[in-house]
């Protein structure tokens, strides 16, 4: 796996603000151990694999990815498409979905694997501004795409008017299909059709939430609606 | 998932190349994915060449000369159901693709992958089961299993895997023509004659080779004064295939029914063109003894199982159902 824009350190806990942050240096992720967070610490531990007995200053250095593939292995290809307005070129192997690309690759695990067979609607993220669902494609087949995540929506001090209607009308209980479940209601507004409340209902059928916080969801894509 | 090599094909002549080359079905073409990245999460699918023919131009919506509709095999399920000229010419086209799956998914599928759709019958996807489709002469644990959702026309002692595509069922009324580039040659086969039953060879669904891929789905001009409906009966209100549906075509002329065109879905092995119904209805009055009389035609030849046969009273009622609604809805003029 190698990337042209300069990774996280794969081994360290990205700053909690700011989880999305590629360009991270040293000095942020020595930063980041004073704010270690739930989030961040478990990212730390997934990324890196090792958790147990490494002192934090030491993983750093000695979780890298697994060795280099050769560019000629038939079971890899390379792919350029843009995440969040980065430009990414990337080797993958060829069985790498877009979700698994976001999340283990990018380390952009806001976008969530729930059923991974496109029936749930977690991994909702936007390919050239329409909502697809991440798990059903090889981010091969992503040559030149523009490629939105929650990540790339807003920020926790700079809320997309839909993540701000999620809060203010409790649209989620555990949180899981959340970000599935704003990236599609972002989209859905833009989509053709009407956007009456039976067709919002209609319209957000792909995204399941199993702590039924359908009807809060919904009022939320209305605010939303109404004020646009 | 078992590895594979990617190929991106940059025209339908190249391909079609890359498939006439390789060995039997060891190749797929990847369009939207949402059928094939599925299975072969599953292993169903194990192709060894998989070919990215999602840049090939085939992404047009162009009218015809005789006023007909040409569909590239790349449109997208969600483009095409919100296409101006299927809105007003071909509603029961754009009613059958807004019913199926997700917004998300309907984004990514495309016309001649959902032609192409796999059943959903659960033996078929799980690779531990007994499943003549998938594994041909292992048997077909659905006969004995769970087989609710599966058809009643069209089986056979091999197979009852049902077609789960709404788009399908619109385009058998429409009378669609599938058009198709191969090794040797281009063809076109009417969409009556693309699928075979599945009798003692479950694992072959359509006539198209191995080398062969589709390229458009031609529509005749529509019929003057002719009425549709698309309508689809399902276990939930949203996102769930069909357990029955039925894409009707009617026009009525001086108080009888002049023309015709009737399909069904949920229930066949294949998208169901219904002519025992079609025969029933046509030249005689709308009404709702003679939709019945049409509709008791449609299941003559159904061969239910211990949980499905609820399918053949359900079938009927749908296509009653969308008879009447067709009958009182504003026709659509060519």
């Amino acid at each position: 796996m190698k990337e042209n824009q300069q990774e996280g350190l794969p081994g360290a806990p990205a700053p909690a603000s700011a989880a999305v942050d590629n360009t991270s240096s040293a000095a942020d992720a020595n930063s980041a151990m004073a704010q270690l967070t739930r989030r961040s610490f478990l990212m730390w531990v997934g990324s890196s694999g090792a958790a147990t007995a490494l002192p934090l200053s030491a993983a750093a250095p000695v979780a890298v990815s697994a060795a280099p593939v050769a560019i000629n292995d038939p079971g890899m290809a390379t792919v350029r498409l843009s995440v969040n307005d980065v430009v990414r070129e990337a080797q993958v192997d060829v069985r790498t979905t877009l979700l698994d690309y976001l999340r283990e690759n990018l380390q952009l695990t806001g976008t969530k694997k729930g059923c991974d067979h496109g029936q749930c609607g977690a991994c909702t993220v936007h390919v050239n501004g329409r909502r697809v669902n991440a798990c059903l494609s090889f981010v091969a087949m992503h040559e030149g795409d523009a490629v939105t995540t929650i990540e790339g929506l807003g920020t926790p001090e700079h809320l997309h008017p839909m993540q701000a209607a999620f809060v203010a009308h409790d649209g989620l209980q555990c949180g899981y299909c959340t970000a599935g479940q704003i990236m599609s209601a972002t989209a859905l507004l833009k989509e053709p059709g009407n956007h009456g409340d039976a067709d919002i209902k209609e319209a957000m059928s792909g995204n399941i939430c199993r702590c039924g916080a359908y009807s809060n969801i919904v009022a939320a894509i209305r605010q939303v609606r109404d004020a646009s | 998932m078992h590895t594979f090599q990617m190929l991106r094909a940059q025209s339908p002549d190249e391909a079609v190349r890359l498939a006439a080359a390789a060995p039997d079905s060891s190749l797929r073409f990847l369009a939207g994915g949402t059928t094939l990245v599925d299975l072969m999460k599953l292993d169903v699918e194990q192709p060894q060449q998989v070919v990215d023919i999602n840049r090939l131009p085939l992404n047009q919506i162009e009218q015809s000369a005789d006023g007909g509709l040409k569909i590239g095999a790349l449109v997208r399920n969600s483009d095409l159901a919100h296409h101006p000229l299927v809105l007003q010419r071909y509603p029961l086209l754009s009613q059958a693709l807004l019913s199926g799956a997700s917004a998300q998914l309907r984004n990514m599928a495309s016309t001649g992958g959902n032609l192409l759709q796999r059943t959903r019958c659960v033996y078929f996807r799980d690779t531990a089961a007994a499943c003549n489709k998938r594994r041909p002469g292992s048997g077909c644990a659905a006969m004995e299993g769970f087989h609710r959702n599966l058809a009643i026309l069209g089986t056979s002692e091999q197979c009852i895997a049902s077609n789960p595509s709404d788009m399908n069922v619109a385009l058998t009324a429409l009378e669609a023509g599938i058009h198709i580039q191969g090794a040797n040659g281009a063809r076109v086969i009417p969409i009556s004659d693309f699928y075979v039953l599945p009798g003692t060879s479950p694992q072959r669904e359509t006539v198209l080779a191995p080398d062969e891929l589709v390229t458009h789905v031609a529509l005749a001009a529509p019929v003057a004064n002719a009425a549709s409906t698309y309508l689809k009966l399902r276990d939930r209100a949203s996102y769930e295939f069909a357990l029955a549906s039925a894409a009707v075509l009617v026009g009525v002329d001086s108080g009888r029914i002049s023309h015709v065109r009737i399909a069904l879905g949920g229930v066949g092995t294949k998208p169901w063109r219904s002519p025992e119904a079609e025969a029933a209805l046509q030249g005689v009055a709308p009404t709702v003894d003679n939709f019945a009389r049409a509709a008791a035609a449609s299941v003559r030849n159904a061969r239910p199982l211990r949980d499905n046969a609820f399918k053949v009273d359900l079938i009927q009622r749908c296509l009653v159902q969308a008879l009447k609604l067709a009958v009182s809805s504003p026709a659509r003029s060519a």
